[in-house]
């Protein structure tokens, strides 16, 4: 099928080496710098509030969102990250995936209440989330790394990508579903377009917009892991570290902890979810 | 001044509306503009007037343009040609801004499926439109609160709407519609979701509320039994045109062209007239408890010489007659003991025609049970009252 030679290859690179770093090098730097410096303040919060603190803290979260089953899974989860000396790894994989989500949000719910609202934005938007979806994640932490260096940064960035398409795609979907004549008679009586939306579109969406905050956060915890090939620190370095010397026992101790964490994140949220 | 005024309003769907408007303009016909470029006319140059206070009803079979029509009026739907005035003022030449105030000041709406909000409760529900106006709380919950009572919620301001019946929460759409004060009030087949005696309870609920309110009100049916019972005109539509406006009586004995008495042909008084429509609520009841005493007294009120008895539940127990409460009350025995129990009975939907065989062997007036529940009594007399003078409206509207 060699018909003509296409290449992409070396234009990406040419456009990357002659206009991306060189011209748009300063602007990413500073994005670098402030990430990082937010990365790392959650980071040292996270760290610096004792574990016990942290742990009654999700303790009481648990029981009172998802019962007493999470509350005692949490309670020997927090033991257990404690006794094998994971405790800070594991709250700066919390912290890439707390500022990541956060980000998702912040841009995926707006975007979704564009898409739901507007067909040609929908039309915009959707191949860009099947793009952010399947593009295979190596493939965005190589120009990651050269524009925002290693560590925390890139990791956020990547997770980024990779968490936000089930925040946007939830959300316009909870947003449609909203049935016809409750919208209809909300306009009969006088509701403008903002109010249409904070009253009765995003209120009656909510259960699915948080269905989505909760796929975005469990991809947000699996990025975070595969980040760490890029620098992030973390429960994924530990597993790293486990892979590459061949050390059975710390890939299985560490990867135990990223479990933990996912199944603590994915009850409360959902708890959340269903409770609103 | 007319309240709402219609004049030539045109609604047609499709890629080019004010091409299809020009053939319409044509003289050309629905199904032929349909064919020829694939647009549906909605409505088509539909005009009448609603005076103040009038109940007016618009019927019409299911994709005659109704619904299509009473959404022009508030303008959910963009019209494509015509005007709506409401108090005057052209609703189709309004921005966006003067058009929410208008719809939040002027024009209340009923929905056949409710449209309630399901997140919130009763009573938010029907401060809604108060809230999106900007007033402040306590107002607007004494306001809703008020429309609650008005249509009869009391007691449920907290429950939601999935917890409510069909009945209940076209209830809570009524006092939506209520709460914001509006002159008028649009209905698109607000009862047609609801079960036969609820509709009817609907029905002569709406009546009185508006008799008190005085609200204007333009409602939407398929049910020619309904919109004869509620209008004080009505128009009948057929393929988005209005080809009658009347009263109901001017529209059963001059109907303007045959689709209107093809369809008012049917309107056989025996047939139509169910159960329901005659039957009275019975003058002298009481329930168990009260004893023998209490029912002779009754009796005597009312100079009856029998008394229907139910229970706490409304349960239909029986007849006594004043002989037996007597007996009863001298010899100590149990009201139960001397109950007539066998007492001809009929559904609500029971036709008035099969009644008619009933009443004739009846000694007492036949009850109207349903589920038990004792709902009225039919007595000989309006049952004949009711073939006879069943042409005349006002007779058609049980009372």
């Amino acid at each position: 099928m060699n018909y003509f030679h296409f290449p992409l290859e070396d234009w990406t690179n040419s456009f990357v080496n002659n206009w991306l770093l060189p011209v748009m090098g300063g602007f990413f730097n500073s994005v670098s710098d402030v990430l990082g410096a937010f990365i790392e303040a959650v980071t040292n919060l996270l760290i610096v509030i004792p574990p016990e603190v942290i742990a009654v803290i999700l303790i009481l979260l648990s029981w009172k969102i998802a019962g007493k089953g999470l509350a005692i899974f949490t309670l020997i989860g927090c033991f257990y990250l404690g006794s094998v000396e994971l405790w800070s790894a594991a709250m700066q994989t919390v912290a890439i995936v707390l500022v990541s989500t956060l980000m998702s949000v912040l841009i995926g719910v707006p975007v979704g209440i564009l898409t739901a609202t507007s067909t040609v934005m929908d039309k915009i938007v959707r191949p860009i989330l099947d793009f952010m979806q399947t593009l295979p994640s190596f493939v965005y932490l190589i120009p990651a790394i050269l524009l925002f260096g290693l560590g925390g940064v890139p990791a956020v960035i990547s997770t980024f990508i990779f968490a936000t398409p089930p925040a946007v795609r939830m959300t316009s979907l909870g947003i449609k579903q909203v049935p016809e004549d409750v919208v209809e008679a909300s306009r009969a009586f006088g509701t403008t377009k903002s109010q249409l939306l904070f009253k009765v579109q995003l209120p009656l969406a909510l259960s699915t917009i948080m269905a989505g905050v909760n796929q975005t956060i469990m991809l947000a915890l699996s990025m975070a892991v595969i980040a760490s090939m890029i620098g992030a620190p973390g429960l994924g370095s530990t597993v790293l570290s486990g892979i590459s010397t061949v050390n059975v026992g710390l890939g299985l101790t560490g990867g135990l902890g990223i479990v933990v964490l996912a199944i603590i994140l994915d009850r409360i949220t959902q708890g959340l979810g269903k409770r609103v | 001044m007319n309240k709402i005024e219609v004049n030539n309003l045109t609604k047609i769907f499709g890629s080019h509306p004010q091409q299809g408007l020009k053939r319409l303009k044509n003289g050309e016909q629905k199904n032929e503009i349909l064919e020829k470029t694939g647009m549906t006319v909605g409505v088509n140059q539909a005009s009448f007037a609603v005076k103040p206070g009038e109940f007016f009803v618009i019927m019409g079979l299911s994709g005659s343009g109704k619904s299509t029509l009473i959404r022009l009026i508030n303008r959910l739907i963009e019209p494509t040609d015509g005007e709506v005035l409401i108090d005057g003022d052209n609703i189709t030449e309004m921005d966006m801004s003067t058009l929410i105030d208008t719809r939040r000041k002027k024009l209340g709406m009923v929905f056949q499926k409710f449209g309630l909000l399901p997140h919130r409760t009763v009573i938010n529900n029907v401060a809604y439109g108060l809230e999106i106006q900007g007033v402040n709380k306590e107002e607007r919950y004494k306001r809703a609160q008020k429309s609650i009572e008005d249509v009869g919620l009391k007691g449920y301001e907290n429950s939601y709407p999935n917890q409510l019946s069909g009945g209940m929460q076209q209830r809570v759409g009524l006092a939506r519609a209520l709460a914001n004060d509006t002159d008028i009030l649009l209905m698109d087949e607000a009862f047609s979701a609801l079960d036969p005696i609820i509709r009817k309870e609907m029905q002569d609920e709406i009546l009185h509320l508006q008799n008190k309110l005085g609200k204007t009100v333009l409602f939407i049916t398929h049910d020619l039994d309904e919109a004869l019972k509620l209008g004080d005109r009505i128009a009948i539509m057929k393929d988005g045109r209005i080809v009658q406006v009347g009263t109901s009586e001017e529209i059963l004995e001059n109907p303007a062209n045959d689709y209107v008495s093809n369809f008012v042909k049917d309107v056989d008084r025996s047939k139509v007239l169910e159960a329901s429509h005659v039957m009275k609520k019975p003058e002298v009841l009481m329930t168990y408890k009260d004893g023998p005493r209490v029912a002779v007294r009754k009796m005597e009120e009312v100079g009856a010489s029998s008394i229907f008895v139910v229970d706490k539940e409304n349960h239909f127990k029986g007849l006594l007659t004043i002989d037996d409460a007597i007996r009863a009350y001298k010899e100590e025995i149990p009201v139960d003991d001397v109950l007539i129990t066998e007492v001809p009975s009929a559904l609500p939907h029971t036709p008035l025609n099969d009644l008619i065989g009933i009443a004739v062997d009846a000694k007492y007036p036949i009850t109207v049970i349903e589920d038990g529940r004792l709902l009225g009594i039919i007595s000989r007399v309006s049952i004949l009252s009711g073939l006879v003078l069943g042409k005349e409206k006002d007779e058609v509207t049980p009372t």
